[in-house]
C-alpha cells in the first residue's frame, strides 16, 4: 500500500517531471497564461499519460523491443487524437485556444519517458498510477505558473475579476509583464529555486567553485 | 512572390522564433544547449529534418488528409483530418531514421558530427510543432518550404546563442537553488524578452 502511495506522491514534489528531470516544459510555458487553458491541458495531460502507462503496461510483454518506441508513438498518438477530438467537440473555444499544444502532448517526453522507463517493466495498475502521478507533478508546475500569471497579470481567476483593474476602476495595475511568454521562464526558474531551497539534495553541483580567500593569497604574492 | 517568402523568411526566424516565442523544443533546448560546439551540431540537425519533414506533411495534408482531397482518388467526401497527428509523427519519425541510414552511407563525416541528436530529434515538439502550424496557418507548399527552413534556423540561432551564454554563465556564482536548471531558464527568459523586440519589425 505504502508502496502505491509513493508511486501517485512522490513525482508531485520530490521527483517534478518539470523542476527536476526538465521534461515537458513546452506546453508548461505556452498555456499558462490563463487558467482555463492551464487546468485544460493539465486534465489533458495526466489522462494521456495514465492510459499511455497502463495500455503500454499490458501488452509490455508482447511488444519487440527493436521497434517498441514506435509502438509506443502510435498509442500516445491516438490516444491524443481522442483527447483532441472530445476538446473540439466539447469545448471548441478552448481547443482553439490551446492551438497546437494539445498535438504536441504527442512530443511531451513526460509521457514517452513514463513509458519507456516505468511502464516498460511494471504491472498495469503501478503505471496507471505512476502516469497519474506524473501528470499531477505536471500539473502542480502548471497550475502555479498559471494562478501567478492570470491574478497577477490580469487581476483575475478563471475569468472571474478577484483584483479590480485600472482600467475598470479599481486600485490594481495589471503587470503587463506576466502576460508576455517570457515571464513563464521567470516564474518556473523562481520556483525552482523554491523548490531547491525546501529540498537541497536536488541543488546541482556547480562546475567551478569559487577559492576560498582567493583574493588573500594574492595578495600576499604581490 | 519573392517578397513574400522573404518575408516568411525573416517573420519564421526572429519574430517567431519557434524556441523563444512559442517555446517548443524546450527539452532538448536546455538539456543540450551546455558547450557551443553541441548546440552547433543539434542546430544543424533540426534545420535539416524540418526542411525536410515540413514540406512532407504538407503534400500528405494537401493529398491525402484534407477535408475533400482524396478527390484525386474519386473519394471527394471524405475528412482523414482527424489521423493527423499519427500521420505527421510517423513521417517525422521514418524520416529521421532514413535521413539517419543516408547519412550513414553517403556523408559518414556529418554523420558522425549529428551522432546521437538524430534519433533524439523525433520526440524534439519543434519539428512536430512546425508541421502543426503549418496544417493551421493553410501554408502552401513553397511556403512551407521557407517556413520549415526559417524555423529550423531560429531554432539553432537561439540554441547556439543559449550555449554561449551558459559556457560564460559556469564561471559565475550563482545561489545555490538556482544552480543549473533554474539560472538556465531566467537566462532563456531574458533572451526571450530580447528577441520580443523583433515583434516591431513589420514585413
Amino acid at each position: 500500500m505504502s508502496q502505491t502511495k509513493d508511486v501517485l506522491i512522490s513525482p508531485i514534489f520530490n521527483n517534478n517531471p518539470i523542476a527536476l528531470q526538465i521534461l515537458g516544459i513546452c506546453s508548461a510555458l505556452a498555456v499558462t497564461t490563463s487558467l482555463n487553458t492551464t487546468l485544460v491541458m493539465c486534465i489533458a495531460l495526466t489522462t494521456v499519460c495514465a492510459f499511455s502507462n497502463l495500455f503500454i503496461s499490458l501488452i509490455r510483454n508482447h511488444i519487440p523491443s527493436s521497434i517498441r518506441i514506435i509502438v509506443q508513438m502510435t498509442i500516445i498518438a491516438s490516444l491524443v487524437i481522442v483527447v483532441d477530438q472530445i476538446l473540439q467537440a466539447y469545448a471548441y473555444a478552448i481547443s482553439k485556444q490551446l492551438s497546437v499544444f494539445v498535438g504536441l502532448i504527442i512530443t511531451n517526453c513526460i509521457v514517452m519517458g513514463r513509458a519507456e522507463a516505468f511502464a516498460m517493466k511494471n504491472p498495469p495498475m503501478p503505471s496507471f498510477l505512476d502516469g497519474v502521478g506524473n501528470g499531477l507533478g505536471y500539473s502542480v508546475v502548471l497550475l502555479f505558473v498559471g494562478v501567478i500569471r492570470e491574478l497577477f497579470g490580469s487581476g483575475s481567476l478563471f475569468g472571474v475579476n478577484i483584483l479590480p483593474l485600472v482600467a475598470d476602476g479599481g486600485w490594481y495595475q495589471g503587470n503587463g509583464l506576466l502576460l508576455l511568454p517570457p515571464s513563464a521562464f521567470f516564474i518556473i526558474g523562481l520556483f525552482i529555486w523554491l523548490l531547491r531551497s525546501y529540498q537541497p539534495e536536488q541543488v546541482e553541483e556547480s562546475d567551478f567553485d569559487i577559492m576560498p580567500q582567493s583574493a588573500n593569497t594574492e595578495a600576499h604574492h604581490a | 512572390m519573392l517578397e513574400h517568402y522573404l518575408s516568411l523568411l525573416v517573420k519564421a526566424i526572429f519574430v517567431e522564433n519557434i524556441a523563444l516565442a512559442f517555446f517548443l523544443g524546450m527539452c532538448t533546448f536546455i538539456a543540450v544547449s551546455k558547450k557551443i560546439a553541441t548546440a552547433v551540431g543539434l542546430g544543424i540537425a533540426v534545420v535539416v529534418v524540418l526542411t525536410i519533414t515540413v514540406p512532407l506533411n504538407n503534400i500528405i495534408y494537401g493529398y491525402l488528409l484534407q477535408e475533400g482531397a482524396l478527390a484525386w482518388a474519386g473519394l471527394p467526401d471524405v475528412d482523414l483530418g482527424f489521423l493527423g497527428l499519427l500521420s505527421y509523427i510517423g513521417v517525422i519519425a521514418a524520416m529521421v531514421q532514413i535521413l539517419e541510414m543516408v547519412l550513414d552511407r553517403y556523408m559518414p563525416a556529418l554523420y558522425n558530427a549529428l551522432g546521437v541528436f538524430l534519433p533524439l530529434i523525433t520526440v524534439n515538439c519543434a519539428i512536430l510543432g512546425a508541421s502543426l502550424f503549418m496544417v493551421e496557418r493553410d501554408y502552401s507548399f513553397g511556403e512551407s518550404l521557407v517556413f520549415g527552413f526559417g524555423s529550423g534556423v531560429g531554432w539553432a540561432l537561439a540554441i547556439v546563442l543559449l550555449a554561449g551564454i551558459r559556457e560564460k554563465l559556469k564561471y559565475s556564482d550563482v545561489p545555490d537553488g538556482l544552480e543549473g536548471l533554474g539560472i538556465t531558464f531566467i537566462t532563456v527568459g531574458l533572451m526571450s524578452l530580447g528577441f520580443m523586440s523583433f515583434g516591431g519589425i513589420s514585413l
